[in-house]
């Protein structure tokens, strides 16, 4: 790993972190003296403080250093969360943000940025010395270096009972060489103090066979008593500075500098009433007696309670530091099991990797029917293999890029709580559904359409406090994000409790626009579906979140372009839903291919219901209004044919299948798919719960399908939303079912609408 | 010979120097007394050593786990001054086992 990589590393993780101390801020909120959540942002600070000073990021490291003393004072309980902190932490968070996207573009940050970080170094200063005031030792103290551990209750911040110094030494193995003795330091030691109790370290001697007796093995814990300073106590061990690694705590440490200790100790799979010894927390005897209750306990057929466990019953240490022993005998044990869970990929290797599936997948599906073609049971036998591997891999591959929407949403919490401060508003965020998976490449495209739904609910959707308790309503307005997933696309809603859509001012508002004509008379959707056209907006003025050009027909357009729909379910006075239905996935679907003349079109699988036949007597039946009787209920078609002007097949390649009609009669299955009976059949599919059939020529069954865009020429074709490449070479679109069921099911709504208001002129026709 | 009656398992003694300087002379000496023993009680006698230092501390350590890894017991005789003074200091009379004389700290 080179420097640079090693950077990007850096901005990717901090970049993470931030996101995780937004979080947590914005929950801290909400639960001011939840220690995890305060221990989790003061992390985060910390963490990047330190990765940044690796690389010599001083304005990073000056700044998140200031930002880390206060969340020091918070985590000290010297400091209070309050929103105005919450609210100041969130710019710095920002600012942070700030800060890497700089050092990730490898430029040195504008004069502005410089002066934001001391404009918010000041405030980060002043909030700190409010707090210092009424405690200002600690704060010293938490300046110079906190230590980077949970300090749990009451029982972390005060030091432990010992009034001894504690000493740890280990010594390098080439001490006796260079002519110094080990035990000549703790002989030292006793000149100006008491060696209160010792443990000698003999784990690290080898085996006989491997021992060198020049080699120096041992390492010492002390318990020192002095009434000399730690200069001294240092002096002493000023020759072996470079050979031995000497740590000294001094008397009433803090429970988390033994922690500290005990993490650091080199030693592993110790046992824990050696390491609480070795702390000096526990004298031998205190150990001793702890072992004797164990060993009675186990004399009396009781299930040996595990150390640990014995000397916190007895009081003898405190259960924190028996807590740090066992974490560390615990981190020893899951360092063993391998930490690799998860590796980072670059998302252009990914794309790189689907894309080549992709082309596996038409591979495999040309070879499937030229193995179809030879009539070699083993060539079939072994392209279905194929196949069906291929279909796993594909399977697997695209998995790769699910990613849960938990993430995106959890941003919206932030988007929530400024906006409602904005506008003022008290409005809760809701979220369910996070764990729902979808391509990564949706969900970063889904994120404006997102934020631009939950802005517009909030300011227009969500009534004024008063309003609300005047309606009987609580004065919190709720907005809700949901996530579900529902016939193979994946819907995301975005609710609010708001007043609900004004039918009355849309249309009036729609005439006014000439969007519709004042005689014209619409169904409660397409009303509602009136807000997402151009140009309109119902907000009687325009503030800062509305009317700035973004308005809902871009929130569409977006959807729309990632082939999802939009829906509104709207009652007045009680709320709105907006619901934005999404493929799962952008690049590779399960298709049914069909055939209408000599092309071939490709209607995803998932909204595939059934196939009926169409004969002739359901046609005769529904007098050229294209609708059919299935099973009792209404149908309406669409013929593919005739929406796209295909041509009867020409003679030509009639003429060609006859050639090959010998080869076929051997394989009456094959001719049946490659010449089928001529005969209409109807797709049934469904999407978003309207249902319509598209009359087809052929089925021609399952098959799997790359999607590929079309080009920008042909961009604005209606009912086609791609293309893909068939196993024989020929090109098959991919048929927009949306917006098939769109048509058909606007088409109705227009005729029902028309029969209800000119019923007389639609019976005469 | 004739003062060491009770001595029935083989001994062996150390005197002068026992430090870095004669370390690597030393545990081949112990080892071979350890293997080499065919009882299972083995006796060090310390009277004479003069010096000791951390190495020879880590010898007589090294002595006590290869004496129980081969399931002997090696005991450690009449310790000398500089000996007894280095077990006190780095308290490892309890690892060894071994009587010692217990001296008044003054």
């Amino acid at each position: 790993m080179n420097l640079d990589d090693a950077l990007k590393t850096f901005v990717i993780e901090s970049r993470e972190l931030l996101e995780n101390m937004e979080e947590a801020l914005l929950k801290v909120e909400q639960s001011p003296d939840d220690a995890d959540l305060i221990n989790a942002i003061f992390r985060a600070a910390h963490t990047i403080k330190g990765s940044a000073g690796l690389f010599g990021l001083d304005h990073v490291v000056v700044f998140t250093h200031n930002a880390e003393n206060v969340l020091d004072m918070v985590r000290a309980a010297e400091l209070r969360i309050t929103s105005e902190l919450v609210a100041l932490l969130l710019e710095t968070c920002d600012h942070m943000g700030a800060l890497i996207d700089h050092v990730e573009a490898g430029n040195a940050p504008p004069e502005e940025v410089g002066s934001r970080s001391d404009e918010l170094i000041d405030r980060l200063k002043s909030h700190a010395n409010q707090g210092a005031a009424s405690a200002p030792e600690s704060t010293a103290m938490a300046v110079s270096e906190p230590p980077p551990f949970v300090r749990e209750g009451d029982a972390a911040g005060s030091g432990v009972e010992s009034d001894n110094w504690h000493i740890s030494l280990r010594f390098g193995r080439d001490v006796l060489r260079n002519g110094m003795d080990p035990v000549s330091f703790i002989r030292y030691l006793t000149t100006f103090g008491r060696i209160v109790s010792i443990v000698t370290l003999t784990e690290a001697i080898p085996g006989a066979d491997q021992m060198d007796a020049e080699d120096c093995y041992l390492g010492f814990e002390l318990n020192y008593q002095t009434t000399a300073d730690k200069a001294t106590i240092e002096g002493a061990f000023e020759f072996v500075q470079d050979d031995a690694r000497v740590r000294i705590l001094p008397p009433h440490s803090k429970v988390v500098e033994y922690h500290d200790l005990i993490q650091s100790l080199p030693e592993e799979e110790m046992r824990l009433g050696e390491i609480l010894v070795r702390c000096g927390t526990l004298t031998p005897a205190e150990l001793d007696l702890a072992l004797k209750a164990q060993t009675e306990a186990r004399a009396g057929g009781e299930l040996e309670p595990p150390i640990g466990e014995v000397l916190v019953s007895q009081q003898v240490v405190r259960p924190a530091v028996v807590e740090a022993a066992l974490q560390k005998q615990k981190q020893v044990k899951d360092n063993k099991g391998g930490d690799a869970a998860l590796i980072r990929v670059n998302a252009e290797t990914l794309d790189e990797h689907i894309n080549l599936i992709g082309e596996l997948i038409i591979a495999s599906a040309s070879i499937n029917l030229l193995a179809l073609k030879s009539g070699v049971p083993e060539q079939i036998e072994a392209a279905s293999v194929m196949n069906r591997l291929v279909e796993n891999v594909r399977d697997s591959a695209l998995q790769l890029r699910m990613v849960q929407i938990g993430a995106t949403f959890n941003k919206f919490q932030r988007v929530v709580r400024d906006v409602s401060k904005e506008i003022g508003k008290d409005i809760q965020l809701e979220i369910s559904g996070a764990e729902t998976e979808l391509d990564k490449t949706v969900v970063e495209k889904i994120g404006d359409p997102l934020t631009h739904l939950i802005r517009n609910s909030m300011d227009h959707g969500i009534e004024s406090a008063e309003v609300r308790l005047a309606r009987g309503k609580p004065a919190q307005g709720t907005l809700r994000l949901n996530a579900y997933h529902d016939s193979g696309s994946i819907a995301i809603e975005v609710t609010d409790d708001g007043g609900g859509l004004s039918k009355e001012r849309i249309l009036a508002k729609a005439i006014e626009r000439g969007l519709v004509k004042p005689d014209q008379a619409l169904g409660d959707n397409e009303i509602h579906n009136l807000i997402f056209e151009p140009g309109f907006s119902t907000a009687e003025r325009v503030n800062n979140l509305s009317g700035r050009g973004v308005g809902m027909d871009v929130v569409r357009r977006n959807i729309t372009a990632l082939r999802g729909s939009t829906e509104i379910d709207s009652v007045e006075g009680v709320g709105t839903t907006i619901r934005i239905r999404l493929p799962l996935t952008l690049a590779i679907i399960d298709g049914f291919l069909v055939g209408v003349g000599a092309s071939s079109f490709v209607v995803p699988l998932e909204m595939v219901e059934e196939c009926v036949e169409l004969t002739q007597e359901e046609i005769d039946a529904s007098q050229g209004r294209d609708h059919l009787n299935l099973r009792g209920e209404l149908l309406p078609f669409i013929r593919l044919k005739d929406l796209f002007d295909i041509p009867e097949p020409p003679a030509a390649i009639q003429d060609d299948e006859e050639e090959e009609g010998e080869k076929l009669a051997i394989d009456p299955e094959l001719a049946f798919l490659l010449q089928p009976v001529k005969r209409e059949n109807v797709v049934v599919v469904n999407y978003a719960g309207h249902r319509a059939g598209l009359v087809v020529d052929t089925l021609q069954g399952e098959y799997q399908t790359v999607i590929r865009p079309l080009g920008a020429v042909f961009n604005g074709i209606e009912g086609i939303s791609g293309f893909t490449i068939l196993g024989t070479g020929h090109v098959a679109l991919i048929l927009d079912v949306p917006g098939l069921v769109r048509r058909v099911a606007g088409r109705d709504v227009r005729r029902h609408a028309l029969a209800s208001n000119y019923a007389p002129s639609e019976q005469t026709a | 010979m004739a003062d060491m009656p009770e001595a029935v398992c083989p001994a062996l003694a150390i005197a002068g120097e026992f430090t870095i300087f004669t370390a690597s002379t030393l545990k081949e000496q112990i080892l071979q007394t350890i293997r080499q023993a065919e009882m299972t009680e083995v006796e060090i006698d310390l009277s004479n050593v003069t010096e000791i230092d951390s190495a020879g501390l880590q010898l007589m350590i090294l002595a006590k786990i290869e004496a129980l890894g081969r399931g002997k017991n090696i005991h450690f005789t009449r310790h000398s001054d500089p000996v007894l003074d280095l077990i006190d200091l780095c308290d490892l009379a309890g690892f060894f086992g071994d009587p010692v004389l217990i001296r008044s700290k003054n």
